[in-house]
């Protein structure tokens, strides 16, 4: 009785949050940086834009440097502990921002295509796939040639990589569900679209648009520092791990750890972001397995 | 099989279109073309000649069919720094990137298609987490952080390979490195899962059942049905070559397709990013078609048309 009781209840559920080591390492970092972010006021030692032109290019502490700079200087004597702080918080909070308004807007779209089929569906698959023939970050210079920059307008830049996916995804759900019993019940009884979507399409996919974003969210980080990179992404007097990596690119033979330390920092954000999207991807939503 | 290939051919020129539409119409919203195609210090009679020779004095759907003429005939305008086509600017920007996007590609297929493959065929094994973990390491790293880092050990430390330039096939090493190890990454990832999902499959235990020594069930039986899902995948990869040819190009001066596009958008020379905007898309339409037709040659069952429909849409 006993032994029967027990082969029925244990497959039903697994722990849901048996995070693997590396896992917990990863979201260990996640949470960190987003911390760092939240209080980077309080936490850098500096401000990012204080120069110290006597003390230039002094190497981190590790390299025979002091404790009044743990990370050392730039070529105008910043600090690069408190710049790295500061270019924490402006590239997560450009890449948070650029993550939403992709999703928003692309699954806004996949419902539109879906709901509404006929001619704005065909307009809504024609954009996934012009979309998907342009390369993002071809796409994303060539906006910025023609519209200038500033931060805004950068921000909806970085959300253009990825919408296309949402959209595949949310027409793929109400394609799938429109023909189900549980809609056309609900329809009967009156409801409208928007209700339908909210409460009833929506729930369902939920979880893989969560997966999604966090899948797409190291690509969002990559684009927006290989454009600050390049010098055509954030400007100074603003920073980002990418323009710290840029402006070090020119100092390397002599000062290597002004373009090395914010690298780490990006390298080990899209890791952990990589390997903590894998691991959900496989608890919440096995049937994006391999699509990455 | 025709009309598959002519499904796709129609999609390919379809796209085209909406690429081109959709520059003429960015173009539109940010502002008057002759103030913007123009240097600053053109002369107003001079711009003023321009409107008119573009007729964009006239209606807009002239202009539109305008626009389509001159890009149908190659004509993209004329760069700001040195008065030339652009067209000829980007032409002469293509062989560089054609010889660093192949290698780089040849090299992560070498890379990424063993390590998929046999970390596949070592499910679970040691040999697939270290493949594994090797493979989200490749795809993690910024590209401009792995060129860097080249720099630093091959160029500044051994001083064993030139850290800019693009004289002779010594200086193609580094930039073909930086492009190659993501991509490599990536497709380690997608060739075991591809791997995987055939090795699934109920014809494999037969083909093993049949006393087929391992080796062969791979080789002959799993890669060939994998291949297509990987042909797939390649189609994506030219994107990611072309974008990651922005940054490779720029930090080892290498005089391609994307640093060409990063200097001219640094000066605003739009004629040219527009002809670079659209040659790239061009590029991708005409990969992802070649793509197709040899999924057509890969797979016998599109010859049918209902094979065709039921084709992955990718």
């Amino acid at each position: 009785m006993t032994d029967m009781r027990l082969s029925l209840q244990a497959p039903v559920r697994r722990a849901p949050l048996a995070m693997p080591p590396v896992i917990m390492a990863a979201a260990g970092f996640l949470v960190a940086m987003v911390l760092v972010a939240l209080i980077a006021g309080f936490l850098a030692p500096y401000h990012f834009t204080t120069q110290d032109l006597a003390a230039r290019f002094r190497p981190p502490i590790f390299a025979g440097g002091d404790w009044a700079h743990m990370l050392g200087t730039d070529h105008l004597g910043r600090d690069i502990l408190s710049r790295i702080i500061y270019a924490i918080r402006s590239s997560l909070l450009i890449a948070f921002a650029g993550t939403l308004i992709g999703a928003v807007f692309g699954t806004l779209m996949g419902f539109a295509a879906g709901r509404l089929r006929g001619i704005v569906d065909q307009t809504v698959m024609m954009l996934v796939d012009a979309q998907a023939a342009v390369p993002a970050l071809f796409l994303a210079l060539t906006l910025l040639a023609f519209f200038g920059n500033n931060i805004l307008l950068f921000v909806v830049i970085v959300s253009l990589d990825g919408w296309d996916r949402y959209t595949r995804l949310a027409r793929g759900l109400v394609v799938s569900e429109q023909a189900s019993d549980y809609i056309t019940a609900v329809e009967a009884l009156g409801a409208g679209s928007a209700r339908v979507i909210l409460r009833h399409l929506l729930p369902n996919i939920v979880a893989s648009l969560v997966v999604q974003a966090t899948l797409n969210f190291p690509g969002t980080v990559l684009l927006e520092t290989s454009l600050s990179f390049l010098g055509l992404g954030v400007q100074p007097p603003g920073t980002s791990l990418g323009l710290m990596l840029g402006e070090g690119r020119r100092y390397l033979l002599n000062a290597w750890w002004i373009a090395v330390l914010p690298g780490i920092v990006i390298f080990l954000t899209t890791l952990s972001m990589s390997l903590f999207g894998d691991w959900l991807r496989d608890r919440l939503d096995p049937t994006l397995a391999g699509k990455g | 099989m025709l009309r598959f290939l002519a499904v796709r051919f129609g999609r390919a020129v379809l796209t085209l279109l909406i690429c081109v539409s959709a520059v003429f119409l960015v173009l539109r919203i940010a502002g008057d073309p002759a103030e913007i195609m123009l240097p600053d210090e053109t002369p107003p009679d001079v711009k003023a000649y321009y409107r008119t020779l573009w007729g964009l004095d006239r209606p807009l759907h002239e202009q539109f069919g305008r626009y389509l003429l001159s890009v149908a005939q190659g004509d993209f305008g004329v760069s700001f720094a040195d008065d030339r086509p652009a067209l000829a600017t980007v032409a002469e920007t293509l062989p560089k990137t054609g010889l660093l996007g192949l290698s780089a590609l040849m090299l992560a297929l070498l890379i990424g298609l063993p390590l998929g493959i046999s970390a596949a065929v070592r499910h679970n094994g040691p040999l697939d987490r270290l493949a594994m973990a090797s493979a989200v390491f490749g795809y993690s790293i910024p590209i401009f952080f792995l060129g860097i880092l080249l720099i630093l050990l091959f160029a500044l430390k051994l001083r064993v390979l030139p850290s800019a330039g693009s004289g002779t096939l010594i200086h193609l090493i580094m930039p073909t490195l930086t492009l190659a190890l993501p991509l490599a990454g990536r497709l380690a990832r997608f060739a075991r899962t591809a791997t995987l999902e055939v090795l699934g499959k109920p014809f494999i235990r037969a083909v093993r059942g049949k006393g087929v020594p391992p080796l062969g069930v791979i080789l002959r039986h799993a890669l060939p049905n994998a291949a297509v899902p990987l042909l797939m995948f390649l189609g994506i990869e030219i994107g990611l070559v072309l974008s990651g040819s922005a940054v490779v190009e720029t930090i080892f001066a290498w005089p391609g397709l994307g640093r060409l596009l990063v200097d001219s958008v640094s000066r605003r020379d739009l004629p040219v990013v527009q002809a670079v905007i659209l040659i790239a898309t061009f590029i991708m339409v005409l990969s992802n078609l070649l793509v197709d037709i040899l999924h057509i040659w890969l797979d016998p069952r599109l010859g049918s048309f209902e094979g065709a429909q039921s084709a992955p849409a990718h």
